[in-house]
């Protein structure tokens, strides 16, 4: 028996096909995966992502310590209630996680990180806190219930604390805000519009029911693969590791290099990678031929050399097979994928591949 | 608790068959297999005119999760797959037993059919 959320018997009476998931037991579907896919992309869904790790990073020292420790940098959130994305590195510039923190206010930032990364990234904060006026205070005592969807914060507000649903409603993407006992923030891993709700554990059944009531599907960690990849979203541990860096992951984007003054763990060995040129980059894959793309496939560039597929899936709102893969940074914009024996013909795109339910490829 | 129909026969490896009145057989996969398989994306079904022996890899079946071979319950000809899986491979996880049917057969010999495992024998080799 793996580790269960409060909602595990929610999922089971919901008949969940439920699986390991990093030592939890969590459900895979309901029935159908690509059904809650595609309720996700066209009405609304929810996940149970409770499994999940909430730090909340306390103290007068807070925003230097996580200035230095992470790559993106908090001091660009100035105001309650703003998040952003970023990676953690190591010396070496490899991502130990990638995670979403939120500014509460100067003396209170909230870190939201992976569940399978969860004692490697305690240990590593809590090597890192040392000499830091701060305190790292892990919330096993809160649950998350992420709804997606583009009906899904319409339905959800009609079951949140009378008068909370205006404060809700009025959240700009990639802000949160306390409504009673909620913490409320306008993120997702779908690529559709939605909440990400952070709740007391006690409170997430009877919230996850009245969400239900509302007509919001449940949907499984199937649906949460196919949706992310199709907005082109990483998945730690598939698309990066500790041995690439986010300038091979596509996340140079969530690097904050300005000011060049703020000092942070991995930033030498970005600096020269960024001068150098990486050698590997992350790129989509569009299949073209039937098949369906797997992690770990090799990828063939003619004249140029070899990759390998980190994500693969069907997409549903496609119809066909795509997938991430880290390959030579020379590639052009065909490869080959060898499945099951015979060299398939792929299309390198742009991710994403789905953007508010529509192809973007 | 999946479904185990009582008139069919069964292979250790999920696939099912059904004796028809006109002594073809009607050949597919069964609601276990379909379920731990998960959401069906492509069916490759065999070649009209195919020899198959029993065990032969025929079919393949993929899901999301995993790409899974599907092996001929007994020796025969293939002489009708179902086209309709191309457009609708999800009738395999729908209906296992009816409209997700795989192939039919002219089998070489009838009494093969004997070797193979009934619903209650069948149904006893799963744990769910």
């Amino acid at each position: 028996m793996g580790s269960r959320t409060p909602l595990y018997d929610a999922h089971v009476g919901m008949s969940a096909r439920i699986v390991d998931f990093g030592g939890w037991d969590m459900p895979l579907h309901y029935g159908s995966q690509i059904e809650e896919h595609h309720a996700v992309r066209q009405d609304a869904g929810m996940f149970d992502v409770s499994h999940m790790t909430v730090v909340d990073i306390q103290g007068g020292g807070a925003a230097v310590f996580l200035g230095g420790l992470l790559a993106n940098d908090v001091g660009r959130l100035k105001e309650a209630g703003k998040a952003l994305y970023t990676c953690m590195l190591t010396e070496d510039g490899g991502v130990i996680d990638d995670l979403i923190v939120y500014y509460l206010r100067d003396d209170w930032y909230r870190m939201v990180v992976n569940a399978a990364t969860r004692e490697k990234d305690l240990a590593w904060i809590g090597r890192h806190v040392q000499g830091h006026d701060v305190t790292v205070q892990e919330r096993p005592d809160l649950a998350m219930i992420a709804v997606q969807g583009p009906n899904a914060r319409d339905k959800a507000a009609s079951c949140l604390p009378a008068g909370g649903a205006d404060a809700a409603s009025a959240l700009s993407p990639f802000y949160a805000t306390k409504i009673e006992d909620l913490f409320v923030a306008r993120t997702g891993y779908t690529g559709e519009d939605g909440w990400e709700i952070i709740l007391p554990g006690d409170r997430a059944a009877d919230y996850w029911a009245s969400f239900a009531a509302a007509g919001i599907r449940p949907c499984g960690l199937g649906a949460r693969d196919t949706l992310r990849l199709e907005a082109g979203m990483n998945l730690y541990g598939s698309d990066m590791d500790e041995t690439t860096t986010p300038l091979e992951s596509a996340l140079g984007w969530t690097i904050a290099w300005e000011p060049a003054e703020r000092d942070f763990v991995g930033r030498d060995a970005l600096e020269i990678q960024r001068k150098d040129g990486a050698p590997r980059k992350l790129v989509g894959l569009l299949l073209e031929d039937r098949g369906v793309l797997r992690g770990h496939q090799k990828v063939v560039v003619e004249g140029v050399g070899e990759g390998e597929v980190t994500s693969g899936s069907f997409s549903p709102t496609l119809g066909r097979s795509i997938g991430l893969a880290r390959v030579p940074a020379a590639i052009g914009d065909q490869c080959l994928v060898e499945i099951r024996g015979r060299q398939l013909s792929a299309r390198v795109v742009r991710p994403p591949f789905v953007r508010h339910g529509k192809a973007r490829v | 608790m999946s479904e185990v129909p009582g008139d069919l026969k069964y292979t250790k490896s999920h696939e099912w068959v059904r004796l028809e009145e006109d002594g073809t057989a009607t050949v597919g996969i069964s609601d276990h297999a379909q379920a731990a398989l998960g959401d069906l994306v492509f069916v490759d079904a065999p070649e009209v005119g195919t020899a198959l022996s029993a065990g032969d890899a025929c079919a393949v079946v993929e899901s999301v999760k995993a790409a899974s071979d599907v092996y001929s319950p007994v020796a025969g000809e293939v002489i009708e797959a179902n086209e309709q899986l191309a457009d609708s491979p999800e009738l395999v996880n729908q209906e296992p037993y009816a409209g997700g049917w795989l192939m039919k057969l002219k089998l070489t010999d009838v009494s093969a059919l004997d070797t193979l495992m009934d619903a209650a024998t069948y149904e006893g080799t799963l744990d769910d």
